[in-house]
């Protein structure tokens, strides 16, 4: 059984049809990547997996359980964490406040030291600014508090929308080397990502989203070879 | 430690003591100061209830003066002979019998239990308007409550006649309002038996024990999870509801437990003044909290105290003091406009005076809280650039 199965999920902006019937899996242990261009749908697809959208039609099932129209206050609980597009992290707070609100729902303090640890162990340079405003902080290091306050849940299911976003080509070479780093911990992983060449270098699979819909999908290695694919997504003509 | 908790202790001590010292300023001033800072100590009360609502949470309440309205009629019907049709007495400090022996008409309840249900009455009332209203975004809750704010006195004024009952009396008020007491204390201290209006010091230690419960449970959900919950909402209502938030109940708890000290400083209102009328709550009395709010520092516990006593305190006793100068000043010089200028009535325009000066110089109030001192000034934190750049 997979973690996460999307089945014939559609969803609207007031008449807007922006989701026409994407279906996708993510198994267990997995890095799936979702890729596409602008405009075709990738941040709503997570913002419907996640409840910030519900879908109109079609199912999520997250770990045997139907979770569409759980509103996305409850992911958490559930095991699935977001960092969403633009960081969104609280930028008043400093950036430890930021990992301890990760770690809102859950009450075991030794616990939540550990996975402080596991994040600063991640991200040193959080811990270098633990008491930084994190509005004040770069653009790569807000990202890295994006996605180590959404590690702070210890999460089944990380969804992951654009980590990529504003980053120097070294510096994504370092997130996505962390990202595979916290798949390796044990963490499942939706990507979605404009960065296609290094998103299908450390996925296991990739599906490729257009207007609203799946149009392919196939292992990460094969897609990175198939020409509309290289054509489209990986600048190559 | 000891640095932390000495200024309080000995603000809380000179507090205490101040109906002690009221008799000396009595003597310098030529007028006693009692009856004004307990009214002051209401409008403390008040203005911490609307910092959780505004401070805290962020949610710009405007008629905030339903809730202490509402706690002032709670005591009016609780606690007087307007409702004739029956006659119910509970622990009530108030006599239960009339001269010739009848029972009194009306509802007397004691006026601690009516706190308690002023309280609950104003959370329940707040839960009502708040729970359709806080799912929407924006400043649809600004909009509601001026309008809730403006309903509730207009409900007061008209409704003498519910269908044939009378359940406000109208622009007459309810009168006669019972006073509290502590009928079990002994014999050989009567004002506090039954309080009343020769000696104010049982109201005002009565107010002075209601305000410093409530900034307890300022500090108490400020520090708590809820009080972190209403920072992440106040910044990104998205983001906190990804952390397992839900902002809904994260906002409709600041707006019912705002509710609950304005219901609950009403309710001491309505039994110290005894009389009360639908014009005492006009949406005046909203802005002025929001006024003691935002001068003193939103989300600051000690600004709004400050704050509050600042703006009651000019009105109680700087702007009457202008007044007598600005006629001695225009005796002097002979002009009649000075001399017969009523300068009180402009309290509002000072106030906004005071506004506009405050939100230009230093528009995180008197003593800022931290997080609202971020928002303010993100535009031109050069201290944070500076500190990065050191870094
Ligand atoms: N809040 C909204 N209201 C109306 N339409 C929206 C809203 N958000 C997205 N859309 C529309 O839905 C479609 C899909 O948008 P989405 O944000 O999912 O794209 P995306 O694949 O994430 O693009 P990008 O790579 O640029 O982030 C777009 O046509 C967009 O204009
Ligand atoms: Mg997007």
């Amino acid at each position: 059984m997979a973690l996460l199965e999307v089945e014939n999920m559609h969803s609207y902006y007031g008449n807007i049809h922006a989701l026409r019937g994407v279906s996708l899996t993510v198994e267990e242990g997995e890095v799936v990547t979702l890729i596409g261009s602008n405009g075709a749908g990738k941040t709503t697809t997570l913002r419907s997996i996640h409840g910030v959208l519900p879908p109109k039609e079609g199912k999520v099932i997250f770990d045997g359980k139907e979770i569409q129209g759980t509103p996305a206050h409850d992911m958490i609980s559930r095991g699935i964490a977001q960092s969403p597009e633009g960081r969104k992290i609280f930028s008043r707070m400093t950036v430890r406040e930021n990992l301890e609100m990760g770690a809102y729902h859950r009450s075991d303090r030794d616990g939540i030291r550990t996975d402080m640890d596991r994040v600063f162990e991640l991200f040193p340079r959080l811990q270098e600014r633990i008491k930084q405003e994190a509005g004040t902080m770069s653009g790569g290091e807000q990202q890295m508090l994006a996605i180590g306050r959404a590690l702070m849940s210890r999460p089944r299911l990380l969804l992951l929308d654009e980590p990529s976003m504003g980053l120097s080509p070294v510096l994504v070479e370092r997130i996505f080397d962390i990202i595979r780093e916290i798949n390796a911990q044990g963490t499942t992983i939706l990507l979605v990502e404009q960065n296609a060449n290094v998103a299908l270098e450390i996925a296991t699979r990739g599906y490729v989203l257009e207007t609203g819909a799946i149009v392919n999908s196939a292992p990460a290695a094969k897609l990175r070879e198939d020409p509309k694919v290289r054509e489209a997504y990986l600048g190559e003509i | 430690m000891v640095k932390k908790y000495a200024l309080p202790v000995v603000l809380i001590a000179l507090a205490f003591l101040f109906p002690l010292i009221d008799p000396l300023l009595e003597a310098v001033l030529g007028k006693s100061l009692l009856f004004s800072a307990i009214v002051i100590a209401v409008y403390v009360m008040l203005a911490l209830g609307l910092n959780i609502v505004i401070g805290f949470a962020g949610l710009l309440d405007l008629g905030f003066v339903a809730f202490y309205a509402l706690g002032a009629y709670v005591t009016g019907w609780l606690a007087s002979s307007h409702f004739k049709q029956v006659s119910f007495s509970f622990l009530s400090a108030a006599p239960t019998e009339t001269v010739s022996g009848n029972a009194v008409p009306g509802i007397h309840i004691s006026f601690w239990i009516i706190l308690v249900l002023a309280g609950a009455f104003t959370a329940l009332c707040g839960i009502i308007i708040g729970a359709p209203t806080l799912r929407l975004r924006g400043d649809y809750l600004a909009i509601v409550t001026l309008g809730f704010g403006e309903i509730i006195p207009r409900f007061f004024q008209n409704g003498d006649d519910l269908g044939g009952f009378n359940l406000t009396n109208g622009t007459i008020g309810i009168k006669a309002i019972d006073s509290p007491g502590l009928p079990f204390l002994p014999d050989s201290l009567p004002a506090w038996q039954q309080f009343g209006t020769l000696n104010l010091n049982p109201w005002y230690y009565t107010i002075l024990i209601l305000v410093l419960i409530t900034v307890y449970i300022n500090i108490r959900l400020r520090d708590s999870r809820l009080g972190r919950a209403w920072i992440s909402v106040r910044e990104d209502e998205t983001a906190a509801a990804a952390m397992g938030i839900n902002p809904v109940t994260t906002k409709l708890w600041a707006y019912a437990l705002g509710a609950t000290f304005g219901g609950i400083a009403g309710a001491f209102y309505g039994a110290f003044i005894a009389s009360i009328f639908p014009t005492s709550f006009s949406f005046n009395v909203s802005i002025l909290v929001l006024c003691m709010v935002i001068l003193g520092g939103m989300g600051n516990i000690y600004g709004v105290i400050l704050g509050a006593i600042a703006l009651q305190g000019l009105n109680f006793y700087l702007l009457p003091q202008i007044n007598t100068w600005v006629h001695r000043i225009g005796d002097a010089v002979g002009s009649p406009l000075l001399s017969g200028a009523d300068i009180p009535k402009y309290n509002f325009f000072i106030f906004g005076i005071i506004l506009v000066l405050m939100m230009l110089l230093r528009p995180e109030g008197i003593i800022p809280n931290r997080q609202r001192q971020e928002e303010l000034h993100s535009g031109d934190d050069d201290q944070s650039i500076t500190d990065a750049a050191r870094a």
